[in-house]
This record gives structure tokens, sequence and C-alpha cells, in this order.
């Protein structure tokens, strides 16, 4: 179902948590909000689900405003972060939790068929006589889900579901999930604060700051041509340094060496990737000396290394062939930046290489 | 020759459970075998007789029945008590919370005083009662009743209290988004997971209850075979010098107390199957 979230405002006391919220959700779609803690992303998923209220704006699914609608006649399926499961009741109760609440409540052979089917879906079977304390945190996900998606619901909400499994079962389980929504194309919005999680999993990323969506994108825009220095600083590995435009250069605060760029002059702001700065044997003539301070992934074909520069530690690649050794010596490049420009938040990406 | 030492997370095992064990004999097994064995001075024959007078059956009846019917009226009391200090904020909530803890603190032959001066025919709640309802509350079985309200309330307050507090709302809005309604969430949801908390408090209230003196011999009126509660048969047998009499009944409760908290514990068991 479409999901439409028009200028949707939340106040509570004198800070706001949302302000002025626009997003749209095409049918079938999966989208992550993401944001640090505090910028206002579970309290958009709580209005969407109904739990909160709205100051202003409104949300529309399928087109009915959904203003003044109660959670319980939204259909719209939540799994809580911390699963919320009913804890004195069996794993198979809690999956047919929406369905005895019905008004048109289904036979209970109909009730045991559909709880059974959504066990298999979720892969856990086998546990629908245990109760939620028997089980461990990744199975509770999955029952948490299953009784999400018990009632069908028009839209599916995730409220940062994977935080409290270990890392391993994590990716598993995001693969999983994503999979699962290809299955069964139920709109999606995952709620989460790992960058990572976001890209990988939804279509379209919505990034969050301080009560507003600061972008909406695929991952790959987002990283590309981020809209403003938040956006940039916060998805990637991105160096944030201080720089000064002068004559279409921008010139670092640290000794590096300065980049071509199209900004006016003035105060400016540049990210730094990993991939964008490579470090090389030797002293280079002037500006660019560092000191390697460690290296990893000495297997794959660009080993990453830390690089100490001006006294500061700067994420880096070597340069194919490069040989560097932990305490060497060694010349820095930086190969591309991003800089944002003192006048408000325009970016202008795309610094080129300097021959130095 | 000792073996390995085995690794134990908690360190002291054999120091806490052996204090723990004294204390627990020195202030109560002993004093409770002493009761057990008191009553055979009058040989079987003796303790038959003895409690099976009439006026014994009235007063355990009517200890056990009033401290049941207080206990079961106290349950959703309590409850809302607890809801409305763990839910809601209003001004004065701190002070609520604090009177609820009175009947604790408070000596209990005072509370039985100042229910009984209010309660009485010619109170001021006692006269207005009679007079609409021809009901008269203290010195019948109602006083009684009322009394161990009293004395009983706190004690499931604060046992629902932190259950609620801990459970949080997860749960409710869980239930909500799954298209519970409010009562059905309340029911399904709400109650089940305070049960084992309100089981113990109303078998706190009950137990307490049972044993409960001072406040009641105030308001019970104390008529023998209507409202003389067992505990003050106990005290009228010792003034007659009748110890072991006394010991029977003392027994005759002690065994009916544990016979309920044993069954009570039994449902306590099943409401918590499935939880560590």
């Amino acid at each position: 179902m479409s999901i439409e979230v028009e200028g949707v405002v939340r106040r509570f006391g004198a800070t706001a948590a949302l302000e002025g919220v626009s997003l749209s959700i095409a049918s079938g779609e999966f989208v992550a909000l993401l944001g640090p803690s505090g910028s206002g992303k579970t309290t958009l998923l709580r209005i969407l689900a109904g739990l909160e209220g709205t100051d202003a704006g409104r949300v529309l699914i399928e087109g009915a405003d959904m203003t003044g609608v109660p959670a319980r006649e939204r259909r719209i399926g939540v799994v809580f972060q911390h699963y919320a499961l009913f804890r004195h009741m069996t794993v198979f109760e809690n999956v047919a939790f929406g369905l005895r609440v019905r008004r048109d409540r289904p036979a209970e052979a109909e009730i045991a068929r559909r709880v059974r089917e959504l066990l298999a879906l979720v892969q856990i079977p086998e546990l629908e006589r245990r109760y939620p304390e028997q089980i461990s945190g990744g199975q509770r996900q999955r029952v948490a889900l299953a009784r999400a998606l018990a009632i069908e619901p028009r839209l599916l909400l995730l409220d940062e579901p994977f935080g409290a499994l270990d890392a391993l079962v994590r990716k598993d389980v995001r693969r999983w999930v994503r999979g699962l929504h290809d299955r069964l194309g139920i709109s999606t919005i995952l709620v989460t604060h790992d960058q990572e999680e976001a890209m990988e999993m939804a279509d379209r990323v919505a990034v969050m700051e301080k009560g507003r969506i600061v972008q909406c994108d695929t991952a790959e825009t987002l990283l590309r041509a981020p809209a403003t220095p938040f956006v940039a600083g916060f998805l990637g590995e991105a160096a944030r340094l201080t720089c000064r435009v002068r004559d279409g250069r921008a010139h670092f605060d640290l000794p590096l060496p300065p980049v071509e760029v199209r900004l006016p002059d003035g105060p400016a702001l540049a990210f730094l990737r990993p991939a964008g700065l490579v470090l090389h044997a030797g002293v280079g003539p002037g500006q660019g000396g560092g000191v390697v301070r460690s290296i990893r992934d000495a297997t794959e074909a660009r080993s990453r290394a830390v690089v100490e520069v001006g006294g500061t530690l700067l994420d880096a690649v070597l340069a194919p062939g490069a040989r560097l050794e932990r305490g060497a010596p060694c010349r820095v490049e930086v190969q591309s930046a991003l800089v944002f420009g003192a006048d408000g938040a325009r970016a202008e990406a795309e610094a080129v290489l300097l021959a130095t | 020759m000792r073996g390995p030492a085995r690794v134990v997370a908690i360190p002291g095992f054999g120091l806490t459970m052996g204090i723990t064990l004294a204390w627990l004999g020195l202030i109560v097994v002993i004093p409770l075998a002493a009761l057990v064995i008191k009553p055979w001075e009058l040989g079987v024959g003796g303790v038959i007789a003895s409690l099976s007078e009439p006026r014994v059956w009235a007063a355990l009846r009517l200890s056990f029945g009033t401290a049941l019917l207080a206990a079961l009226i106290n349950l959703p009391l309590g409850l809302l008590l607890a809801w409305v200090i763990v839910r809601l904020r209003f001004p004065g909530r701190a002070l609520l919370d604090g009177a609820v803890d009175l009947p604790f603190a408070l000596p209990t032959a005072v509370a039985g005083i100042a229910l009984t001066a209010i309660f009485a025919p010619n109170g001021w709640l006692g006269a207005p009662i009679t007079a609409l309802t021809g009901w008269q509350v203290a010195f019948t079985p109602a006083g009684i009743v009322l009394a161990l309200m009293f004395v009983g309330l706190p004690f499931i307050v604060r046992t629902v209290e932190p259950v609620l507090r801990d459970m949080g709302r997860d749960a409710e809005e869980a239930a909500a988004t799954l298209g519970a309604t409010r009562p059905q969430t309340l029911w399904r949801v709400v109650l089940p997971a305070l049960a084992p908390a309100l089981l113990t408090g109303f078998a706190l209230s009950f137990a307490r209850s049972v044993g409960e003196y001072g406040s009641v011999i105030f308001i019970a009126g104390n008529l023998p075979m209507v409202s003389e509660i067992a505990p003050l048969l106990i005290v009228i047998r010792l003034e007659q010098f009748d110890y072991a009499g006394a010991a029977a009944v003392g027994l005759a409760m002690l065994t009916l107390s544990f016979g309920v908290l044993f069954l009570l514990n039994l449902v306590q068991r099943w409401l918590r199957r499935g939880r560590r």
C-alpha cells in the first residue's frame, strides 16, 4: 500500500521531535529511516502506527487520512525494538493474538492453520509451545515478525529490530527479512541508526536529522551526492576536515596537499573517504607527509591503513604496490573529496587530483 | 584429602546458608515446633474434644472466611490503586503513594479504634449507613472484613506496583497494533501479566488477615459464635490458663493457613509456567 506523510509536526513540550516531515512510500517499497538517536525516527514510526498523535500534518494510507484512526484499526504490523512479546503466552498464542481479538474471529481450526503457516514462514514451527523466555533473541524476533504478519498488515514497521542480536546472527537475519519482504511485497519501513543495515536492506534511505528528513534517496545516491554535510558525515566513513577555499583550490588546515574545487573563496568543509586518500611509499616534496599508524586487510587488493597527518588520524588506502609498514613515513595523496562551501549547505562535490 | 575446589560464582555459600538456617530455626521453626507439640498434652482425644467445640468451629470459620473475603475485595481495589500510582500523574500522587503504607505503620489497635468510632451505630459513617440500609457495620462480621481490608490493602498494592512499573507499555502498544480494543488488552495482556503478583499480594493479604488481632477485636464486638475470631479465642483460653487448649486452636490455624498457602503456591506455579 502506498503511504504518504505530509508535513508532520510533533512536539513534546518545548522540544520538537518532528518538524515538518514529508515522505512518500510506494506500494511494496522498503524504506529505511536512518538517523542518530533523538533525530525523531522512532517518533515518526509511532505516528505511522497510530501510537502517537501529530500536532500538524497528516498521514495517508492508500489515500485515506489516518488522523484520528486508532492503532487497532490501522492494520499496521509493528515489530518493536525489544519485540514486546506477551510473556505469559506461548509462541503459538502470541502469533494467534491478532486473529483472536478480531471482531470476525476465525474458527479455532482456521486460527491454528494460519498460525502454523506463519511459524513455518518464519522458520520456527517447532517452537509453538515454548514461552518467549525459553527461546533465543533471534527466535523471539521471528515470533514478533510472525505476530505482526498475522494481521495481514498493509504496512510493516520495524523499530530497530536487529539491535538485540549479535553481529553474526544479525547479518543473516537482515538478508532473510529482506528476502521475506521481496516475497510478500508488503510496504516496509525500517527504523535504524545502523547505516550498513539501512543501506543493505532498503530500496531508499531517509536520513533524519533533528526532526527533519534531510535526504531520501538510494544508498548509492546518498554516498555519491549527499545533500548536506550532515549526510556526508553520517554515511560512509568520511573524515570531516575543515579547509579554506582560495582561487578554486581548497587548502586543508591539516598539512595535506590542496585540491581543486569549484567553490567561492572562504571557509569550507571537506569529507574524505578512505578510498580517496591514498598512501605512497617515501616522503614526497612539500605538503602531504604522514606516518602510517596501522595497516589491516593486507590480503585485499587495496590495504586499508590509518595514517597520522599533523596529529590527526585518518583512514586511507595504500597505493597499489606500495609497501608500507607501521611507523613508516609516507606521502599522502588526496584523490577525491567532497567539499561543502560555507554559504549554507550547498554541495559542490568532486575535488580533483592535483599534481604535486 | 580434598578434591579440586569447586568453582562457585557466588562465594560464601556455606556461611550465608548457615546463618540463614540458624536464624530461621531460632525464630520460626523452634517456636512453631513448640506450638505443634504443646496441644498433645491433652492427649489425642483431648485435642479433638477441644477443637470440636462449636465455638471453636465458628471462630475458625469466621477468621478464615472474613480474611478470604477481605483479600478478595482488596484484590481489585489494590490493583486499581497500584495502577493509579504507577500510570497516572497528578498533584498529590506522592502523598497517596505514602498513604498506602500507613496501615503498615499504624498500630493496628489504633486503626481498630478509629474504624470502630467511625462505623459504630452512632458514628460518622455508621449512623447514615444504618439509617439508609439498615445494616450495622461495627460489632458484626462486616466490621471484621472492613478492618481486615484496611490491614491487608498495602500488601496487594506493594506487590503489584513494581511489576506494573516494570511491565512498561510495550506489550499494551503491541496489542493495540494487533487490533485489540482496550478491554481486550486489559483482559488478555495486562491482567495475565500481573496475575502472579496479584496472587502473591492476595496470599500476603490473606495470611496477614488470618492472624490479625489488634484492629479486629475493637470493631468485632466479639460475640461468641457470631463475631469472635480465632486469635481472640486463643487469648481467652490463655487467660483461663488453658495453654494446651489455646495451642490446639493455634495448631488448627497453622494447619489451615499452611493448606491455603500451599494451594496458592500451586496456582502460582501454574501461572508462572514458562517464565524464569
